[in-house]
């Protein structure tokens, strides 16, 4: 049995390197150079798998990227596994696991099959006819048994373990292809040593059709020795980057071009570390397309049976691999090519018979060859049908007659049957590229047209079939004589298009097969045409054909003659579908490439970011950046943690990252009228040494960001801007400076990075940072709130804002960010005395909304004016204009109504509300209820009185507190609403926005 | 991904860029003075060109600066790429597209900019 | 009219299905119609079988210059969800799902609207502030919408990974268990085959060159390449070309249109329950019942008629969703295609009369125009017969671009 199909003194396989791959748990002995396919038809494993709808047995069709049938799951162990790989392009190691899929309970016996008797119910579009009552049925039965019928193989379940590398490159050539146009190409592109050239083969060897070709010669030489010094040749030019096991898969704008190179798919052991696949992204000057061309099947009842291949796949197996599914092998036919198929065979030992569909004067020079060769040939002949279950045993073919039907029915016995239905250029690649396809008639294909981007096509894949003009034709493109390829020059391959097979049968569960895996059959584009849908790409959604993974390679065009033939129109008048990327199913993984985890998004992380770690805080994710979210101390939850973070700043003194601030550094003499017109509030006027807190519109009215401002000189500013939005403040700002205000002379530099930003805050804050800084008179009146001033802290050059978002006094000390971490261990340790606290974002959080200070994206959502957040007074009116002014006085923004913040106190203060909770005025009225707000911040504040308004003397008490844009909420102050909880409402008290130190001294101190 | 030729830099690819959308709609130096047809106009209303438009980019990850761009947003294909400030460039043959209408609402006739 | 059913298919599967008519006419276009719909996707054919069968107008026309249903109605994830934040958002995509219940009975289509449950997923604070805003907005709204725990989640999903070892950890997700998807070209087929039904003639492969107004201003007919058509009444509904074709009325739209990518693995048997969706890390995948897993990309930064983006959105999305569930980094994506999106300052539709009388428009629905497909429809052929705004259509005016009143939802942090 072992190799019962394999052919003497044939093929590229090493018999040297004997390996062992499994089918189903079974033991396949192979040689290194197969591919799961050949190994299997080497064997006699024909029937590897089970169609899509109709769970047919189905063996290989094709021997390469174009295969729909034989897809099977394979296993490379720890985790590698996926389903859905082509046996063809599956190369084969020792230990490969292989298995079939798409069939329960065994490969052998499927239920699945039941479909293919019950078959006339399940014509094209049948699911949208039916399953429609009772209307709950579709969800809870329906559906769910057709997608478990529906899917081929089975998902992986564990995270692959592999890893997928991105390359970029650029090139003046990119030639896809390394068949002989491709290879004659990159030998004449590569003569110039300065010109780049990239070649790209999915293959493991290069020379495409060559590799199978044991007859042509080129200069002298056989083909396999033509290919061996040419590659030998490329590999020599240091300006030729060869690229094997390469697709290339997807044609962008801009001659952007994506191809996935597979490094370890091929190996047993793969070494460690080692990527698995490759995706490339090359930008090429110009791109050849040698693409080659896909072989059609004939379309009759029963073209699909295991042992059926096309005919010059079948002649690959017997050339390249030195395998046959069969030792009796009939050719069936409608052009010449394939008598090479069938003259190959002969010389490998089989029996032969070829089926002709040609009447006999249409048949050329290939005749006399078969003949020769001792060939019988059946001229002017139909197939109507296929004997055999999971292997063909035997074709049923008649003569045709004169008036279009046909005579009388014999049955050839056979095991292995090559079909060509013609071919099929390959213009994936030129209509990614968005280059019209036209059609040829006297071909029976689309080839490129005039090129869209940089690119030509060179050889089969635009028609130019024959040997030597593929040769030359690839040589015009690589040497880039001809600005764009000429028309076709060769013959058509002598071949006369059929559409379906005449017949004289016409039995309701007859299948002729356009799209083997999608199962589509004529019938059913019959159907589809039949129920009005004309256009192609109708067809194709109606009746699924060409949506398979193989993409209909081997079925659009058949699929688009029958169309045409039933509409009575040429192919071109019912269209093409335009070709998606990628050209062959491509890995997830490749185009992620290493973007996972920590890669999938930088981490911004501050200098004292480290030094929280060791302190065990836990951090939140903000924009990019990691910042300390709170600093539990042995076994506190989060909520003890920030309790005791919120006492300690208000009682003594915290410590509190504040680097990831945006900061923009804007210098020049029109630097005040600049933030002018960019903020709501003015500028001009502001002393050097002073701060004030800028809130910023987008030209739609809205607030966009905020932030304290220190005027640092006459001409030079320090902004801040909240964390998430300094990279957009930036933007708006360089916007503005370049395209609208071009009369004034600044510059604006982010200098986020190059600041740490330390807080200290708490009624010591000033004992704490006094000690430590040099050059600054730090006495409450020479440096009050809201001022800053340049000097040294730990003699290291600071800028130290008195600045607070806590609303206790306190300090933000600004040092070069190398610094950064060495001063915040010496305001640690000088506040070691006052039992310094480090903080959080959470408490920070709280602590700002006991002050009612807002955080834009939290109180603001993009549709909040300064006046909602009760901040009018920031809005300048005397300023002519600035940006977002005109917007504000737009009708709905200046409505009553409109929604505002407010405090809310819920009554039981114990409760703590969601934020994101709604809240109403009648909790009993009907859906849908109307709303008025929406609780933006809440908190379980330390520092606030149960009864109300905190009371520093009164701080350990506690309650909730928070805030909410409600409608017409400033005069709701004092009135009582709803708030939404988990399980139904609580009652809340409006309040003004202000939980704590209403008169806010305690920052003045 | 496009390939943009940012006038200061050369040819980088369009990871680089931020996209400004339609180009040579300026800001007037008095804004009160436009009605709210007319500022809904200025800031919400593009001709959305199928054709060739002009278009704002910043080379954002690069010298940071704003320049024009001409493409035809069918092709893709860049035309041109100019300083800001500088006229819109007309190249023969190009098609006009939808630029011309006036605003969908309310009357027409009344607003033009 | 052969009635789909399983009675008839089957008696055609005896047949051969030789029985099977032309599900809708090709018919020449006529002289005049009482009304004009420009654009054969879903909406538009559904505007016109609502005009036809629930308002009485007999002599319609959808005009469409490819073939119908070859727009964004057939390049989208179908996603069907109504869990929208706003009141506005709120009504019309509830209304649509409450047609989506009942669509496929209605047409005699199966559309397979499947109420899997759409999963929203939460990375960080503000993402639950957010979600929990709508989840109760929702709630208030009557759109069914629940908040679940990672864990929660885990159990909805299996295959969501909710492990730390990723860059943005799920937190949590809002759940609508009524959301879920349909098949995109049965909506607009199963509209043709009413609306062709009711009479409505759809004709394909008919561009509009120009649209007419009388003297008085009122649009009177079209100019297109099959010939000219008079009509009072034209309604646009042509998603990313409707700039163009509304420049054919001579008038301007608060409109940019933007390549949308989408694409599809290879089908495996059935692994994903529900639909996903997260905005922060950019991911939204179900499964169709075909069995590929269906993965919505993000849009391109210029505009573009192209229907064709960039490597690196697709590949980012496919980060994304190798993040979240990182066994489908072997899976192969089989398609990858785009659409064309009409988008809004305010990223909400626009369902308006415009300065022309007898001339309006339906557009701008973004990256969310399937799921809004029958309500659109529904809510658009009341406008258009009534002559004045349906009351769930009504906020969706152009007005609202100079009154201010803007409805954002993408500002609100939740899109899509």
């Amino acid at each position: 049995m072992s190799h019962a199909n394999r052919l003497a003194g044939r093929g590229r396989i090493d018999r040297s390197k004997p390996i062992i791959i499994q089918f189903n748990g079974r033991e396949v002995p192979a040689y290194h150079g197969d591919t799961a396919a050949s190994a299997l038809i080497a064997n006699g494993i024909l029937h590897v798998g089970r169609s899509f709808k109709y769970h047919r047995p189905r063996g290989v069709l094709a021997a390469g990227a174009e295969e729909p049938n034989a897809l099977l799951d394979i296993d490379r162990g720890n985790g590698r596994r996926d389903p859905n790989n082509r046996a063809t392009v599956v190369e084969a190691f020792d230990g490969l696991v292989t298995r079939s899929q798409n069939h329960w309970p065994s490969l052998k016996y499927d239920v699945g099959t039941l479909n293919d008797m019950a078959s006339p119910l399940f014509s094209a579009g049948f699911y949208y006819k039916t399953f429609m009552w009772p209307s709950a049925a579709w969800k809870r039965v329906y559906e769910p048994v057709i997608r478990r019928a529906a899917g081929l193989g089975k998902a992986p379940t564990v995270p692959d373990p592999d890893r997928y590398v991105h390359s970029h490159a650029h090139c003046d050539v990119l030639i896809s292809g390394a068949g002989p146009a491709g290879l004659a190409a990159a030998l004449a592109a590569s003569v110039d040593g300065s010109r780049r050239i990239i070649i790209a083969d999915e293959q493991n060897e290069f020379g495409g059709t060559l590799l199978h070709d044991l007859t042509s010669t080129i200069d002298g030489l056989s083909a396999s020795d033509w290919v061996a010094q040419t590659v030998a040749t490329l590999s020599q030019r240091s300006n030729v980057r060869m690229l094997p096991r390469t697709t290339v898969v997807a044609y962008y704008n801009h001659n952007h071009i994506a191809l996935n190179q597979r490094l370890t798919d091929h190996q047993s052991n793969p070494s460690k570390g080692m990527a698995r696949e490759r995706l490339w992204q090359v930008r090429a000057g110009e791109v050849i397309a040698a693409t080659g061309a896909h072989e059609r099947p004939l379309v009759f009842a029963g073209n699909d049976r295991p042992g059926m291949l096309l005919a010059d796949s079948l002649r690959a197996f017997i050339n390249r691999y030195g395998v046959t599914p069969g030792r009796n092998v009939v050719i069936a036919t409608s052009g010449a090519s394939a008598y090479q198929a069938a003259i190959d065979a002969k010389s490998a030992g089989l029996f032969v018979t070829i089926v002709d569909y040609r009447k006999r004067d249409e048949i050329g020079d290939e005749r006399l060859l078969a003949t020769q060769a001792g060939i019988e040939i059946l001229d002017n002949h139909s197939v109507i049908g296929s004997t055999g279950r999971t292997q063909v045993t035997g074709l049923i073919v008649a003569p045709k007659t004169a008036s279009g039907g046909v005579g009388d029915v014999r049955t050839l016995n056979c095991d292995a049957v090559g079909m060509s239905g013609g071919w099929t250029p390959v213009v994936h690649l030129v209509s990614q590229s968005r280059a019209k396809l036209v059609f040829d008639t006297a071909l029976d294909a689309f080839i490129p047209g005039e090129a869209y981007q940089s690119e030509r096509s060179a050889g089969a894949c635009r028609g130019v079939y024959a040997l030597d003009e593929c040769l030359a034709n690839g040589h015009e493109a690589g040497s880039g004589a001809g600005a764009a390829p000429s028309a076709k020059s060769s013959e058509a391959t002598g071949f006369e298009p059929v559409r379906l097979m005449p017949t004289n049968r016409q039995k309701l569960r007859d299948k002729a097969f356009v799209d083997f895996q999608n199962d589509v059959t004529a019938k059913d584009i019959n159907l589809a045409v039949q129920e009005g849908f004309q256009s192609i790409e109708h067809v194709k959604r109606y009746t699924t054909t060409g949506m398979a993974t193989d993409q209909g390679k081997t079925s659009n065009i058949n699929a688009l003659g029958i169309v045409a033939g039933a509409l009575e129109l040429t192919p071109p008048d019912v269209g093409t579908t335009t070709f998606r990327p990628p050209y062959t199913p491509t890995t997830f993984g490749a185009f992620a490439g290493q973007a996972r985890g920590v890669l999938f998004d930088p981490e911004r992380i501050t200098p004292m970011h480290d030094w929280a770690v060791k302190k065990g805080a836990k951090f939140e994710d903000v924009a990019l950046w990691k910042r300390a979210w709170y600093f539990p101390q042995g076994r506190e939850t989060m909520h003890d943690a920030v309790q005791r973070e919120c006492r300690a700043v208000r009682e003594s003194v915290g410590i509190f990252d504040a680097t990831t601030l945006g900061k923009i550094e804007v210098v020049g003499p029109d630097a005040a009228e600049f933030l002018n017109r960019i903020y709501t509030n003015s500028w001009l006027k502001l002393k050097p040494g002073r701060c004030r807190y800028g809130l910023m519109l987008k030209e739609d009215g809205y607030i966009m960001d905020d932030g304290v401002v220190a005027r640092v000189a006459d001409d030079r500013f320090h902004i801040t801007t909240t964390t998430g939005g300094a990279p957009r403040v930036l933007g708006h700002m360089e916007d503005y400076l370049q395209t609208e205000f071009t009369d004034l002379k600044l510059s604006l530099t982010s200098t986020t990075e190059q600041w740490a930003v330390i807080a200290v805050q708490g009624p010591n804050a000033r004992d704490v940072v006094a000690p430590l800084v040099s050059d600054i008179d730090m006495s409450n009146d020479a440096f009050p709130h809201m001022s800053m001033r340049e000097g040294k802290v730990c003699g290291v050059p600071c800028r130290l804002f008195r600045v607070s978002f806590t609303g206790e006094a306190g300090y933000e000390i600004n040092v070069p960010s190398d610094y950064g971490e060495a001063v915040w261990e010496a305001v640690y340790a000088a506040g070691q005395p006052y039992d310094i606290t480090p903080y959080g974002t959470e408490t920070m959080h709280v602590l700002r909304a006991e002050k009612g200070f807002i955080i834009v994206g939290q109180e603001t959502d993009g549709t909040v004016t300064p006046e909602d957040v009760g901040l009018s007074g920031l809005v300048s009116k005397v300023k002519a204009d600035f940006v977002g002014k005109r917007s504000l006085a737009r009708p709905d923004l200046v409505a009553e109504g409109r929604k505002q913040l407010v405090g809310l106190l819920t009554l039981d203060p114990d409760v703590l509300l969601d934020e994101g909770a709604q809240i109403v005025d009648d909790p009993q009225a009907a859906l849908p209820m109307p709303m008025l707000g929406h609780v933006t911040s809440s908190y379980v504040s330390p520092n606030v009185a149960r009864g109300g308004t905190g009371d520093p003397q009164q701080s350990g008490d506690g309650r909730s507190i928070a805030m909410a844009m409600i409608a017409g909420g400033h005069s709701r102050v004092g009135t009582r609403l709803y708030a939404t909880t988990r399980e139904g409402f609580t009652e809340v008290q409006v309040t003004k926005p202000v939980f704590f130190d209403p008169d806010g001294g305690r920052a003045n101190v | 991904m496009l390939l943009i030729k940012c006038p200061h830099c050369g040819e980088r690819p369009e990871i680089e860029f931020h996209c400004g959308g339609e180009a040579h709609i300026a800001r007037p130096l008095d804004p009160s003075q436009l009605d709210d047809v007319q500022w809904a106009e200025l800031l919400f209303y593009r001709a959305n060109t199928k054709g060739v438009m002009a278009e704002r980019w910043n080379h954002l990850h690069g010298c940071q600066r704003w320049f024009n761009a001409l493409r035809n947003t069918v092709s893709d294909k860049i035309l041109r790429t100019y300083m800001m400030g500088e006229p819109r460039p007309y190249i023969g043959g190009e098609a006009q597209g939808a630029a011309t209408g006036t605003l969908s609402y309310p009357a027409p006739g009344e607003r033009s900019k | 009219m052969t009635k789909f059913s399983a009675f008839n298919v089957a008696r055609n599967a005896f047949s051969a299905s030789k029985s099977w008519p032309k599900q809708w006419r090709n018919p020449e276009p006529r002289a005049s119609y009482d009304a004009v719909i420009i654009g054969g996707g879903g909406h538009g054919l559904g505007t016109a079988y609502y005009l036809a069968k629930e308002h009485g107008l007999t002599k319609i026309a959808v005009v469409e210059k490819g073939w119908i249903g070859g727009g964004n109605t057939g390049r989208n994830t179908t996603i069907i969800r109504s869990n929208y934040l706003y009141d506005e958002s709120a009504g019309i995509y509830e209304h649509s799902v409450k047609l989506w219940e009942k669509l496929s009975q209605e047409l005699n289509y199966n559309v397979m609207y499947s109420p899997r449950g759409v999963l929203m997923l939460a990375h960080n604070v503000h993402d639950v502030q957010s979600s929990m805003r709508h989840v109760y907005a929702d709630r208030l709204n009557g759109v069914d919408n629940e908040w679940l725990s990672p864990e929660e989640c885990k159990a909805f999903c299996p295959p969501l990974n909710i492990s730390n070892n990723i860059r943005y950890p799920v937190m949590g997700g809002a759940l609508q268990r009524r959301g879920g998807v349909a098949r995109h070209d049965a909506v607009a087929w199963g509209y043709a085959r009413g609306a062709d039904r009711l009479g409505v003639d759809i004709i394909q492969n008919c561009e509009v060159l120009r649209i007419d107004r009388d003297a008085a201003g009122t649009v009177s007919g079209i100019e297109t390449t099959r010939g000219y058509i008079k009509t009072a009444k034209v309604g646009v509904v042509a998603a990313g070309h409707t700039s163009v074709v509304m420049e054919r009325a001579g008038l301007r739209m608060p409109l940019e249109s933007f390549p949308l990518q989408a694409l599809v693995s290879e089908p495996i048997k059935p692994i994903f329950p529900c639909v996903v969706m997260s905005n922060t890390v950019h991911a939204y995948i179900s499964q169709s019942d075909k069995g590929e897993l269906v993965i919505g990309a993000g849009t391109d930064q210029y505009i573009s008629y192209s229907q064709q983006g960039g490597l690196h959105i697709a590949a980012h999305t496919l980060e994304a969703i190798c993040e979240l569930f990182p066994q489908f980094r072997r899976m192969r994506m089989l398609r990858n295609w785009g659409g064309i999106v009409d988008t809004t300052y305010d990223r909400s539709p626009i369902l308006s009369k415009t300065s022309i009388p007898g001339l309006y428009v339906n557009c701008g629905w973004g990256t969310g125009g399937f799921k809004a497909t029958p309500g659109s429809a529904h809510v658009f052929a009341a406008s258009m017969a009534n002559d004045e705004m349906h009351p769930i259509a009504a906020p969706f005016s152009l007005n609202r671009f100079q009154s201010g009143r803007l409805i954002d939802e993408a500002a609100a942090a939740v899109a899509h």
